[in-house]
């Protein structure tokens, strides 16, 4: 049975989404069910994998028994055995915090919603999995197709915003596509470790060089690396609660993913950094975009908006930390794909929770939510410490590993602009914190223990368990942070890398 | 150095976080709220108690929580300078909690339950700083410290409130991530270590200019310490209900602040390399500067609570100075002052809070004749003012009297001058409030001729540390032998 998780995670939760499909028709009732089984059993394939490949090390699993390069190979190894595991988990929790939501928003398309959910599901996981070049790109669409269906199913606005962002994910996807015929071209094949043992004695080829850089401008197209990123705020502000509490943590880490792929497994290390001699460059404009995506989110008032535009910095905190070329850096970009996609995660359930209790979510909504809704404000808390990187939230340490690696660099800007950021999401956050526990003044004195409370009004427990599921693994992640980085995350990088 | 594995240290900082999950429970029954924040503190203290024996033969006790990042622990070491504050600030919180439920009744605070809750996770805060081995949990507990007294400054919830709490995280949160987490993560990157060492770990590790950076970062990083420029979140923190100012401002997060600066003097620099390198005295002028400053700005305060702010400002920058002077007496001087300013000054808060109880007034203009209203309190109001001014038979008097002579061992005689002439500041701005309260002509008078003290909730603490700062006089050897151990050990061991 375990042989066979590389594909069930992949293969059940594609079945099952034409099975909500047509369950949908039957009973609304059945999709819900449905949906977490499937995302269940990917879960726990992942988790099943991650655990084996502690054990045995790289797992390779060919599909239909066809050896590559012909065949298409999935390659298991510390690096995505690590993604998958926090994809599935992420998408599951979301699943299970979302069902009020999406009972509420749109009662009519449940079937539809849940098909979707399920397919783009199915996408990130396969782009994770998948060892070959090719494959990924038809995953890469998978995942982009439904998420442009599930963000069109938000507010009035959505459906623009998402057009918008179809146009640039249509642009990504297809620079990475060249970007991957090139490679094909000179190396003819499309498989991952077979490009890599074939590239070094073409490194100097222009056509491999084209290759890099169309391929990482269509990654970073995808993962909205200012300026690349103006798809992004509208297209998750107005999506329905559901889809960008899913969307948001997932999609861009997974492409952060796909561009350390391509460094480490694809072009090596050894070309990326020493050959190229853009690390600089390219961490430079990680240090522009962590510095705009904190001086946007300080212009929004509204929680939603300025959340993705903390979305857009810390896509900068990746991109820097995985150039920087060192091995804390690296690590401090891969265990930030971890905590980030928690992060991100908690702080969307709680602007969904929000948005299912009081229809709004503008700061000016958020007045007395202290009392109103202590629960999910005690997790936004968590998370806001979490962003802010106040140990020991997991937060913390993945910054920790990302200003080690600038000093070892010695590129202080990224360490300025790191602070600069913490320092940003410290304002930011608690100028929410500030509306929601002082806003209304009442005048408290002379009430004494008369004083009546004003009663709560909590978002249901469906929402708020996963929700404080997702709040204290940001406390047990980070704690753990010495079992991810000696047990894991070491093994995922070269040893090449210092 | 002897040391033995206890997981006491890590008891004496859970024993005030795991009871706040009680506190909120027993929310409706305030009578049984309070008596668990009792045994909290009363179980905490004695923890820390029954650690001194063990201090005091020379062993330290080490605990090791968990390893978070490879080759760097949460980790507890309690050595005699970390018993000492501990001592403090935990025997303190015992009497401040019951001169919280008299201020807290008497004025019929809102929120109570959050207000224990909080003080508790103070405390726990408190303790892990005085007991870190390493930077890092000293960081980690430094921030939640931090995070735990911004609920508790902004309690009243009203504009005022917001904006002192908006301040006070400005300057607290904004230093810490800003100078100390980059010190920090500089100073592992060139160690490899960020455990605290007798001298230092970073001695041999860094160029100059590399080390005056650090320096500056480490020193002006935890400014909890209120050493100017980031002191004006002090003055500003004192919209806080009173038992607050008074443990929190004046004794357990101020102070966190001078012990952190005093930990990166002794264990990340080390006295030798900042005598080598001549750097003790950089830090020695700043802490001048802000001592004679501060005292000039109290001058000027007619608020009560804002004068005592800023006599607190110059009091702790005197225990920043007798570290700085890096001579042995100098350096006994500051962390017994720690103790001793700490019992002066929040009895001056208890007192402070114990007029506004009684009578509503908070201005010093308004006080004129209190003394005939409340004798008790404007009695220990006296004897709080001679503790911090520094004369007998005070606490105060000990370890200004070896930050004296810790001037003249280190032979800085600029520095001999700041110290006295801030004493004479402290009298001028303490006693005229005193002399004013009792020596008055009934028309000048604005109380009543008439006994009329705050609650006895309010008024037996302030009366027992005031009580304190006497008896520490006579017995100052619980805290001057710890620093004197704890010097020793640094300097001569």
């Amino acid at each position: 049975m375990s042989e066979q998780y590389p594909a069930l995670l992949v293969v059940v939760p594609l079945l099952s989404a034409l099975v909500i499909c047509v369950a949908g028709w039957v009973n609304k009732r059945l999709c819900f069910p449905i949906a977490v089984a499937a995302l269940g059993v990917a879960a726990y394939s992942c988790i099943g994998l991650l655990l084996r490949v502690l054990d045995e090390g790289v797992i390779v699993y060919k599909l239909g028994g066809w050896d590559p390069p012909m065949g298409i190979a999935y390659y298991v190894d510390h690096l995505n055995g690590l993604v998958l595991s926090v994809v599935s988990v992420v998408a599951l929790l979301n699943l299970i915090a979302s069902k009020k939501s999406i009972d509420q928003e749109f009662p009519d398309k449940i079937g539809p919603f849940y098909t979707l959910y399920v397919l783009m599901v199915t996408g990130l996981l396969g782009i994770v999995v998948t060892g070959d070049a090719f494959n990924l790109y038809v995953l890469l669409e998978i995942a982009a197709l439904t998420g442009y269906g599930l963000l069109a199913m938000g507010e009035d606005r959505a459906p623009l915003a998402a057009l918008n962002y179809l146009y640039m994910g249509t642009i990504g996807a297809c620079f990475y596509l060249l970007g991957v015929g090139y490679l094909y071209i000179v190396t003819g094949s499309l498989n991952m470790v077979d490009i890599a043992k074939i590239l070094p004695s073409l490194y100097q080829s222009k056509a491999v060089l084209g290759a890099f850089i169309i391929l990482m401008v269509g990654v970073w197209l995808k993962m909205a690396f200012f300026p690349l990123h103006a798809w992004l705020p509208n297209a998750y502000t107005y999506a329905p609660s559901a889809a960008s509490s899913l969307i948001a943590p997932l999609v861009t880490k997974v492409m952060i993913y796909v561009m350390i792929r391509f460094i480490l497994t694809v072009f090596t290390p050894e070309f990326a950094f020493n050959i190229l001699a853009v690390s600089d460059s390219i961490v430079w404009l990680a240090v522009i975009a962590i510095v705009m995506g904190a001086i946007l989110a300080l212009a929004e008032r509204n929680l939603k908006k300025m959340l993705t535009y903390i979305v857009i910095a810390e896509v900068g905190y990746m991109v820097g930390g995985a150039w920087l070329g060192n091995r804390a850096g690296m690590t401090g970009a891969i265990l930030h794909i971890v905590n980030d996609a928690l992060m991100t995660l908690c702080v969307f359930l709680v602007a969904g929770n929000i948005v299912y209790k009081l229809k709004g979510y503008a700061f000016d909504d958020l007045k007395g939510l202290y009392r109103k809704m202590p629960f999910t404000m005690t997790a936004f808390t968590v998370g806001v410490l979490s962003m802010i990187g106040v140990p020991p939230t997991c937060g913390f340490f993945s910054k920790w590993y990302l200003i080690l690696g600038a000093i070892r660099a010695e590129h202080w800007f990224f360490m300025g602009a790191l602070l600069f950021s913490s320092l940003v999401n410290a304002v930011l956050f608690f100028r929410i914190i500030e509306i929601a526990f002082f806003e209304p003044f009442t005048d408290h004195h002379a009430h004494g223990h008369d004083h009546q409370p004003e009663p709560i009004d909590e978002a249901p427990l469906s929402m708020v368990v996963p929700l404080w599921i997702v709040a204290a693994a940001l406390v047990i992640v980070g704690i753990y942070t010495s079992d991810i980085v000696t047990k894991i995350i070491q093994f995922a990088i070269p040893e090449g890398i210092l | 150095m002897e040391t033995i594995t206890s997981i006491k240290p890590l008891l004496a900082v859970l024993a005030s976080l795991l009871v706040v999950p009680i506190l909120v429970t027993s929310t409706r029954v305030p009578n049984v709220r309070e008596a668990w924040t009792f045994v909290a503190a009363t179980v905490k203290f004695l923890i820390v108690l029954s650690m001194v024996p063990t201090v005091l033969k020379g062993t330290e006790i080490v605990y090791t929580v968990a390893e978070v990042i490879p080759g760097l622990a949460i980790k507890f070491r309690v050595d005699t300078f970390g018993m000492l504050f501990a001592l403090v600030s935990s025997s303190l919180w015992i009497v401040t909690s019951a001169y919280s439920i008299g201020y807290m009744r008497g004025l019929k605070e809102h929120s109570q339950t959050r207000y224990f809750c909080y003080f508790a996770i103070c405390l726990s805060a408190t303790v892990g700083v005085a007991f870190s081995a390493n930077l890092l949990t000293l960081y980690l507990f430094y921030e939640m410290l931090s995070l735990a007294t911004y609920p508790l400054v902004v309690h009243h919830q009203d504009p005022e409130a917001r904006k002192s709490g908006r301040k006070y995280l400005l300057y607290i949160l904004g230093t810490s991530i800003a100078f100390v987490l980059p010190a920090m993560l500089i100073s592992y990157n060139l160690a490899g270590t960020l455990e605290f060492a007798k001298q230092g770990f970073l001695a041999g590790t860094a160029s100059k200019p590399l080390i005056v950076v650090l320096l500056i970062l480490l020193v002006f990083g935890f400014a909890k310490v209120a050493i100017m420029p980031f002191h004006s979140w002090l003055p500003a923190a004192m919209v806080a209900p009173t038992p607050v100012s008074a443990l929190l401002h004046a004794v357990a997060v101020v102070k966190v602040g001078a012990f952190s600066i005093l930990r990166m003097i002794t264990g990340v620099f080390g006295t030798n390399l900042l005598l080598d390198l001549h750097l003790g005295t950089l830090v020695c002028y700043a802490a001048a500067f802000t001592v004679i400053v501060a005292s000039l700005i109290a001058l000027t305060q007619d608020e009560l609570k804002r004068r005592l702010a800023f006599s607190t400002i110059g009091q702790l920058s005197y225990i920043i100075l007798g570290i700085a002077l890096l001579s042995p007496k100098g350096m006994i001087g500051g962390m017994t002052h720690i103790a001793m300013h700490a019992f002066g000054k929040i009895t001056l808060f208890f007192c402070a809070g114990a007029i506004a109880v009684a009578t509503g007034k908070k201005y010093i203009s308004q006080m004129v004749g209190i003394g005939k209203r409340m004798p008790v309190t404007m009695i220990a109001f006296f004897i709080g003012s001679l503790s911090v001014i520094g004369l007998p038979p005070c606490g105060g008097f000990i370890s200004k009297w070896y930050l004296v002579l810790g001037t003249l061992e280190a032979d800085q005689m600029l520095m001999l001058f700041v110290l006295l002439g801030s004493s004479l500041l402290n009298a001028a701005y303490f006693l005229p409030i005193v002399y004013k309260a009792f020596f008055c002509t009934p028309e000048e008078s604005m109380f009543e001729n008439k006994v009329q003290e705050a609650p006895p909730w309010c008024v037996v603490p302030l009366v027992l540390t005031a009580l304190l700062s006497i008896v520490l006089f006579f017995y100052p050897q619980p805290f001057l032998e710890l620093a004197r151990m704890a010097v020793e050990g640094l300097l001569g061991g």
